[in-house]
């Protein structure tokens, strides 16, 4: 008895639909001849669009992989060269590549070069220009971006930006014939009274002329500044509105929306901004070629001392390439360049990534 | 704790634009009020001067006064930072601080007001969040990031976060405006039972749900584009749904608005 009754109210459902799909009924033809229609006329036009998107997709593909894979090809290729001018030198080299302090080229039959004072020469100074660039690069970012008015933002940051078109050469030519002079006496201020700690020690130049690493390191914060702080000012303006309002509408102070809003969600972007600029600086030449004096004591890690980095190394070396194997000791030294330049980058990604996924 | 707003006169400006004129009323503590009105009527705008965060808007003014159980927030000795320390506020979309932790985000408004005991910012930070009916969802968790819970739950989270501080009154902009029913309703519900301890003032675009949770119901119209918004009118909620005294109201209610 259940089960007719059942079926009783589907089929009273069942008519009501049917009485319901009656007036819909025009439309329902309608709708039934429209599905083997549509495939027809709009079919024509589809495969006419399609064809044509096709074409214009399968090309801009192949302009998009042909450029990816010739900047692939192009670093591999780069690296190719210098291990391949690299080679010979390196295997005829009579002592330790990695951990020798000399480079003696001049006689081809009995090359003695190491890189050990190249590498320590340029992270440390690229290092000390990181110290001195990242702080003033995150308060000029925050000026701009939480603190300026508008106005005066736009110019500023435009003054800033243009610090990095200022010629390297023109940056080596001021910082000895005027910050040197100028940073002279904090220069043995430091000497005198920090001299202790090793990066103030006494070195192998002279603190008060001013041809130091020391002098150099504050040039290359300058120059790697606008990088930074332009990457990071872009970051920080593009903090959601809504976590600014959030920690005012909490009662933070303009301070305290930097620290619970803006520094934290802008935090992975300065990081990988002061790593670009680590890279520029690790790379720089003419301004250290101009300004660090040559000497020929091994460096012992103080800033006021003399020497030369990969870059510079080589640069001051450039008149003097006349047999490939001399050459190839030199090129030798500029793959170790770019293996490091290659693993900052690589350590900037990670960060990157990591704190992108925490995010 | 729950204290009284009072409005009187109050005039609101964009730079040279006005957006809002002449709005006096009163919210009566432990209570919830509604703003309701169409888009640009400056109901949310309203709101966001009872707790001064109109002015962070460069070029925003605010003409009149706004008393707080009798005191005007707008007086100049009065730092609007103090003002949003009592006056809390829940906006339209979910804005817990996301790679702070759950706890770190319920007691971020605490450590701002000088709270630095663990014990205590734990315990304050575990009656919040079951004050937000959040605790047993979360519970688990507290040291993950607020970013990732669901939408509804960081609503939730900017409530509980909200409410951690005690403060005297509670605004929230939209709040459900981004949610699913589901969450929805969990924060009508919650919306019911903070009454009781807060005056809550709501801006809502859902009829319906102004007419579920608030005790009166204000509704905001402007004539034209360009024009000030207005308060038309703003009486008990059940009196606006069923018998309201101005022909606008009845028009926006029934949905004959033109």
């Amino acid at each position: 008895m259940n089960d007719p009754a059942v079926s009783g109210t589907s089929t009273g459902t069942g008519l009501t639909s049917a009485g319901r799909g009656l007036p819909d009924e025009p439309n329902v033809p309608e709708a039934g001849a429209k599905v083997p229609e549509s495939p027809q006329p709009p079919a024509g036009n589809t495969t006419g669009t399609a064809t044509f998107t096709q074409r214009g997709d399968k090309i801009f593909k192949a302009m998009a992989v042909g450029s990816g894979g010739f900047i692939v090809f192009l670093i591999g290729a780069i690296g190719l060269f210098l291990l391949i001018q690299a080679l010979p030198p390196l295997l005829s080299n009579q002592v330790n590549f990695l951990t020798s302090r000399e480079f003696q080229v001049s006689d081809p039959a009995d090359l003695r070069f190491g890189i050990l004072d190249l590498l320590l020469v340029t992270i440390e100074v690229s290092l000390f220009a990181l110290v001195l660039a990242m702080p003033t690069a995150l308060g000029i970012a925050l000026f701009l971006t939480q603190y300026a008015p508008p106005r005066f933002a736009r110019p500023l940051a435009y003054i800033v930006d243009l610090l990095a078109a200022v010629p390297s050469i023109v940056y080596g030519l001021w910082g000895l014939l005027v910050l040197a002079p100028a940073i002279a006496p904090l220069a043995v201020w430091l000497q005198s009274n920090l001299g202790f700690i090793f990066v103030f020690a006494e070195g192998t130049a002279k603190a008060e002329f001013g041809s130091t690493l020391f002098t150099a390191g504050i040039v290359l914060a300058v120059m790697i500044l606008p990088i930074i702080t332009a990457i990071t000012r872009e970051v920080f303006s593009q903090t959601p509105r809504t976590l600014i309002e959030g920690a005012l509408a909490l009662g933070a102070t303009r301070l305290e929306v930097i620290r619970y809003a803006v520094f934290p969600f802008g935090k992975s972007g300065y990081i990988s901004a002061s790593m670009l600029g680590l890279g520029r600086a690790l790379g720089e030449t003419i301004a250290l070629t101009i300004i660090v004096a040559a000497v020929a004591a091994n460096f012992a890690g103080s800033l006021f001392s003399g020497g030369a980095s990969f870059a510079s190394k080589i640069a001051l070396a450039a008149n003097e390439f006349s047999n490939p194997t001399l050459t190839g000791a030199y090129i030798a030294a500029g793959l170790m360049l770019f293996v490091l330049t290659f693993a900052v980058n690589a350590l900037a990604r990670t960060i990157i990534a990591r704190s992108g996924a925490q995010a | 704790m729950a204290k009284r707003l009072d409005l009187k006169d109050v005039d609101i400006y964009y730079g040279k634009f006005h957006a809002v004129a002449g709005v006096t009323l009163s919210v009566p503590p432990r209570s919830i009020t509604a703003f309701i009105g169409p888009s640009g009527c400056g109901k949310s705008t309203v709101l966001r001067t009872l707790n001064r965060m109109h002015e962070v808007i460069p070029g925003a003014t605010v003409d009149g006064q706004v008393l707080l159980d009798g005191e005007d927030i707008y007086a100049t000795s009065v730092d609007p930072v103090s003002v949003r320390r009592t006056i809390g506020m829940v906006f339209q979309r979910p804005n817990p601080f996301p790679t702070m932790s759950i706890r770190d985000n319920v007691v971020a408004g605490l450590k701002l007001m000088g709270v630095s005991d663990k014990k205590k910012l734990d315990e304050l930070a575990e009656r919040s969040l079951r004050g937000a009916n959040l605790w047993n969802e979360v519970k688990d968790r507290l040291d993950k990031p607020g970013g990732g819970i669901s939408g509804g739950q960081q609503q939730r989270l900017c409530i509980a976060r909200a409410i951690a501080v005690q403060p005297d009154v509670l605004l929230m902009d939209e709040p459900c405006s981004a949610l699913d029913p589901i969450s929805t309703l969990a924060i009508e519900d919650l919306m019911s039972e903070l009454k009781k301890e807060y005056t809550i003032v709501i801006v809502t675009h859902n009829m319906q749900q102004a007419a579920r949770v608030s005790d009166q119901t204000g509704f905001f119209n402007l004539r034209a584009t360009g024009e000030p918004g207005k308060l038309v009118e703003i009486d008990d909620t059940e009196k606006m749904f069923s018998k309201p005294s101005e022909k606008a109201t009845e028009d926006y209610i029934s949905g004959r608005f033109g």
